[in-house]
């Protein structure tokens, strides 16, 4: 990243989120209404963007740009951290706005999350899918160690052990998040609220991750644009600038269990050095959404962050702790497990909503700093910390 | 106990290049890990060249096959085709006392007996007639 601030984000979409029957779209033609919303809410046209960013395997920049009518593109990649790719791409996209690579990216990512293939038997069975699969393949997969859920688990498992997080704690972030999605009508779980009751009764998938520890699996799609504060100025909304942002991976990144530092995730160093950017300490954020595609990752994140100690991430989660009005509100839309599963997208827009203050009933009063994140594949992250 | 695993046609290692060498190992009853020729350090899952001091001299060196269990998970939904039928059924870190970490399992173990740190010894199960992969024992 460069200066703190040079770069901001100026447009936002989203298309409706849908379970049953499905959107009755193609992924790519998600994709591009969200994208056409997202160029349409910064006041720009869509032969104005010159720099994409595709989501890993979701669609190429080609294509894209093919459909869209950019006829000028000249910056594009693709970050490949999983979850933790649209905060990733938001960094770099602000590099390249700054750099004078590109004046206008567009940052897609959408799918038939529901309706099409299912991510949870999207085991790391194809060589391409993550960046660790040919070690899955090779020394996960024969002992049924095959999904996400299951990867997760065992870290939470061993935090569980050495902190004492209990599962009521991690009932807690499932809590506050369906808590949040009753003020958001665009959530899938807004009118199903749930109790601690529910949370312990909900079936175990992979001890100790219930149902409802788990993410939603859902169809829809989300984009954002970002540009210089300078072209900014000219746009249509108030735009929210970027104070800092930083990816960073486990090590090794490509294999779970052989961590010296064994809760150590990328966004352990991203964290440090995207605050340090700001200029602004984890206590100064007004609301942070948290890549939250199980509950422990929210604790974990938490802590990696710096909200509080490694450690003491299940009590921070408690008595209301990440609700609104509680010290940290997180995922004020709902998150990936009660919003939708928008691939962290969602969590951007959310954010930008926020700063923009057009949260409606789930608004954090007079927010000014927001933080979030993502968290891919064995534990990728990327963070970025947004101002109005 | 019941292996959960009997009749279960589990996904099985593709057999190339390092992965072929360690598996080759275990198909003998010899747990192996590479070691570092020149600063000694073990390293699992196999790898070209040594993380530490970068060298390319490394050989396998046969494992105490001691260790203890670091963490697990119990998979009651089976999220893999082959495990519909395995579950319940408990994916395990072992730490070696080499020092790596390996995912595999414990057989005649029932989910809720598993405890962190439990020590653990390593067996062999052949799960084809060129592959077979290390379990574990409660010792």
């Amino acid at each position: 990243m460069t200066a703190t601030g040079q770069a901001c984000i100026v447009g936002i979409g989203e298309t409706a989120y849908c379970r049953k029957p499905g959107s009755g779209l193609s992924q790519m033609a998600l994709q591009l209404k969200a994208a056409l919303a997202a160029i349409a809410d910064a006041g720009l046209k869509a032969s104005q963007i010159d720099g994409i960013m595709p989501f890993p395997n979701l669609g190429k920049a080609e294509a894209l740009a093919a459909n869209l009518g950019c006829a000028d593109l000249r910056f594009a990649a693709t970050i490949n951290m999983g979850g933790a790719a649209p905060v990733a791409s938001l960094r770099m996209a602000a590099m390249a706005v700054t750099s004078g690579a590109a004046d206008y990216v567009l940052v897609p990512g959408g799918w038939n999350g529901y309706s099409g293939e299912r991510v949870r038997e999207t085991s790391a069975g194809d060589d391409d899918s993550i960046p660790g699969a040919q070690i899955a393949r090779d020394y996960y997969m024969p002992y049924g160690y095959t999904a996400p859920p299951q990867w997760y688990a065992l870290m939470a498992r061993r935090h569980m052990h050495e902190f004492g997080t209990t599962a009521e704690q991690l009932g807690a972030v499932a809590l506050a998040m369906r808590g949040h999605a009753q003020l958001n009508p665009a959530a899938m779980m807004c009118g199903k609220p749930m109790t601690m009751a529910d949370y312990l009764a909900s079936p175990m998938i992979s001890d100790p991750y219930r149902l409802l520890d788990c993410c939603l699996e859902t169809d829809g799609a989300a984009a954002f644009v970002v540009t210089s504060a300078e072209r900014a100025r000219d746009l249509a909304q108030r735009p929210v600038k970027v104070l800092g942002a930083a990816a960073g991976q486990p090590y090794p990144a490509d294999e779970i269990t052989n961590r010296r530092e064994f809760h150590r995730i990328g966004l352990t160093s991203a964290a440090a050095e995207a605050f340090r950017q700001a200029g602004v300490t984890p206590g100064d954020a007004d609301f942070a959404e948290i890549y939250d595609c199980f509950t422990f990752e929210v604790i974990q994140q938490i802590e990696e962050a710096g909200f509080c100690a490694r450690g003491e991430g299940g009590a921070f989660v408690e008595n209301g702790g990440i609700s609104l009005g509680g010290r940290l509100p997180v995922n004020t839309h709902g998150g990936l497990l009660s919003h939708a599963h928008s691939l962290g997208l969602g969590h951007v827009v959310e954010a930008v909503r926020q700063l923009r203050g057009v949260a409606g009933a789930r608004q954090v009063k007079d927010a000014e700093i927001g933080v979030v994140t993502g968290w891919g594949d064995f534990g990728d992250g990327s963070i970025a910390i947004l101002g109005r | 106990m019941k292996d959960p695993f009997i009749g279960c046609k589990r996904p099985l290692p593709l057999m190339k290049g390092l992965a072929k060498e360690f598996y080759d190992w275990c198909r003998q009853g010899e747990l192996r890990f590479q070691r570092c020729k020149q600063c000694g350090s073990f390293r699992h899952v196999p790898r070209e060249i040594c993380a530490d001091c970068s060298s390319f001299d490394w050989e396998w060196v046969r494992s105490s096959g001691a260790g203890t269990v670091y963490t697990w998970t119990v998979v009651e939904r089976a999220l893999h085709p082959a495990f519909l039928q395995a579950v319940p059924y408990a994916p395990v870190v072992v730490e070696m006392a080499e020092g790596v970490r390996l995912v595999s399992r414990i057989i005649d173990c029932p989910p809720e007996d598993l405890r962190i740190g439990m020590p653990v010894r390593v067996e062999f199960e052949a799960v084809s007639e060129d592959i077979s992969l290390p379990c574990f024992r409660r010792t």
